[in-house]
């Protein structure tokens, strides 16, 4: 298979990590989901660096992430899905 | 075994065509000549590998030979790097502390330079302090594993004399030392401790779980292998719980867990810790928060090693074989230097962003899978698994890569961070001195 644009940990996962160095907003990307080795697209709606994350789905204020099928933090805004998710929309629920 | 015939003698591989290479004009131009590699092959097939090492005195393997001049105290630094200067074949490992503590803290102190002096890679030792009491206190507890050692004690002697005494010693040493060889050991005696830094979410997905995969088949060795990283298993230590091989040790964990909560990070917070945990590097590469940053550290114990104890910082294991916990901060040289100081030899470094950590005895073995970092930080990674991000290597493929370069490492191979001269030695220190 080709190399992917994307990849997600778990089926679960409502977000995926960049992997590539090259997407920019507007870009339909192809992701790898390790846990059953599923193949899913999502169209980006920011640029998204290298190691950087993006929606999965739309995601509301207050909802929780997941990723590596776990709570990762919570959403401190409205995120859609093929946005950036990072610092400025999710906060962690520790310290 | 019988040795086969030799009929024709092998050629070793040549690296480089048979003519000379060109003098560039300009150096920018110039190629780099990589030769072969021409370690030692592991053993395949049904036997586990072995490695060439030091067999010290008390039975213990290290992987390296060092001559170390040792600080009791900040005080006593310049004396050391005097002789570490003076003495070729020698290291001098200054630390700015040792005046003053008490308590825990004091303890502490004792135990990581005692740890440090007795860990295998160091072959004898040679300990300066500012005066004889604590100084003797430190040659005691070296001399404990049968390895040679002394110690010299600056007050009623002044630095020039202590230099010159402290000297005539270490050339001995040195002299000694140079003249133990290697010889072949199993891979059960190979002690390798694991921390990662400057992750990103590619440490998460790839360099990580390869540590992982490592550390699985270690296990399986019956080796000695040890991650630590307290702090930074928040988010993800109900899971870490669930590790320990006895309910004892899942129990010692979470209590560990808990006092660095109430002890450090509670009393101390000025905000949610954005930009110390996870750090700007963390950050930078994606990551964002403490919680998803913990699960991609956890990544590194793979997925069926169980923790058999919870170790105190440089704490040295005592139940047998396995992995075992160490309450260590998460800052990186911190770390490397309370696992060297507990026995450990080898150590795997999975970065994201680049951190470039090095020890003095304790050989740090960096791997990447971010390709960006690969590329531009090219000179301080010794194994790359990006591959793995673009399918084209698996994650039993990259562990077996790693294992190869720990056993290549082990036989003697410089780690990137050697080759520059990275010797962070870092003292963990609880609180102020009295």
């Amino acid at each position: 298979m080709a190399a992917p644009d994307f990849i997600a940990h778990d089926k679960a996962d409502t977000v995926g990590v960049i992997v590539v160095e090259t997407v920019k907003a507007g870009n339909r990307i192809s992701g790898w989901i390790m846990e059953n080795d599923k193949t899913i697209r999502v169209e980006t709606l920011d640029d998204i660096p290298i190691g950087h994350k993006v929606a999965l789905k739309d995601i509301k204020a207050g909802d929780t992430i997941i990723k590596y099928g776990h709570d990762i933090g919570k959403a401190v805004a409205d995120i859609p899905k093929g946005g950036h998710v990072h610092v400025h929309n999710v906060k962690t629920k520790r310290w | 075994m019988a040795a086969k015939k030799v009929t024709k003698v092998k050629k070793a591989p040549r690296a480089v065509p048979a003519k000379a290479p060109k003098v560039p004009v300009q150096v920018g131009e110039a190629a780099v000549i990589i030769p072969n590699p021409r370690n030692v092959k592991p053993r395949s097939g049904s036997g586990k590998p072995s490695f060439w090492g030091y067999r010290r005195e008390n039975g213990r393997v290290g992987v390296r030979n060092h001559v170390i001049i040792l600080p009791l105290d900040d005080l006593s630094n310049a004396a050391v790097e005097a002789v570490g200067n003076n003495v070729k074949g020698t290291m001098a490992i200054p630390h700015p502390y040792g005046r003053l503590q008490f308590g825990e803290d004091l303890e502490l102190h004792f135990r990581t330079l005692i740890g440090t002096g007795c860990n295998p890679n160091v072959a004898a030792v040679v300990v300066i302090g500012i005066e004889p009491g604590w100084t003797q206190r430190v040659v005691d507890g070296i001399a404990k594993t049968g390895k040679p050692v002394a110690g010299f004690a600056i007050e009623r002697n002044g630095d020039l004399a202590t230099i010159a005494a402290a000297s005539r010693q270490a050339k001995e040493f040195v002299h000694w030392a140079s003249e133990l060889h290697r010889e072949e050991c199993g891979i059960e005696e190979l002690w390798v401790s694991v921390k990662c830094g400057e992750s990103d979410t590619t440490s998460g997905l790839a360099s990580n779980p390869t540590v992982g995969n490592f550390i699985d088949k270690f296990d399986k060795w019956g080796a000695y292998t040890c991650f630590g990283e307290t702090s930074e298993i928040t988010g993800a230590e109900m899971v870490c719980a669930t590790r320990g091989a006895t309910k004892a040790a899942g129990e010692k964990f979470m209590k560990t867990w808990q006092a660095y909560m109430d002890e450090v990070i509670e009393p101390f917070k000025t905000s949610d810790l954005s930009d110390s945990q996870p750090t700007k590097g963390n950050i930078e590469g994606g990551l964002t928060t403490i919680e998803e940053k913990a699960f991609g550290n956890l990544e590194k114990i793979g997925k069926k090693a169980m923790y058999v104890d919870v170790l105190e910082p440089a704490e040295a294991p005592a139940k047998g074989p396995g992995l075992y916990f160490m309450d260590t901060s998460s800052a990186a040289a911190e770390c490397v230097t309370l696992q060297a100081a507990a026995g450990f030899v080898v150590h795997l470094f999975p970065t994201g962003q680049g951190n470039i950590i090095g020890n003095p005895i304790e050989p740090v073995i960096k791997l990447s899978a971010n390709p960006r970092t690969v590329r531009t930080m090219a000179e301080h990674i010794d194994f790359d698994c990006s591959g793995i991000l673009r399918r084209e290597m698996n994650l039993d493929q990259a562990g077996d890569g790693l294992i190869e370069m720990a056993i290549r490492t082990a036989n003697g191979r410089f780690t990137a961070a050697e080759a520059l001269g990275h010797r962070e030695f870092v003292l963990t220190k609880l609180y102020r001195s009295a």
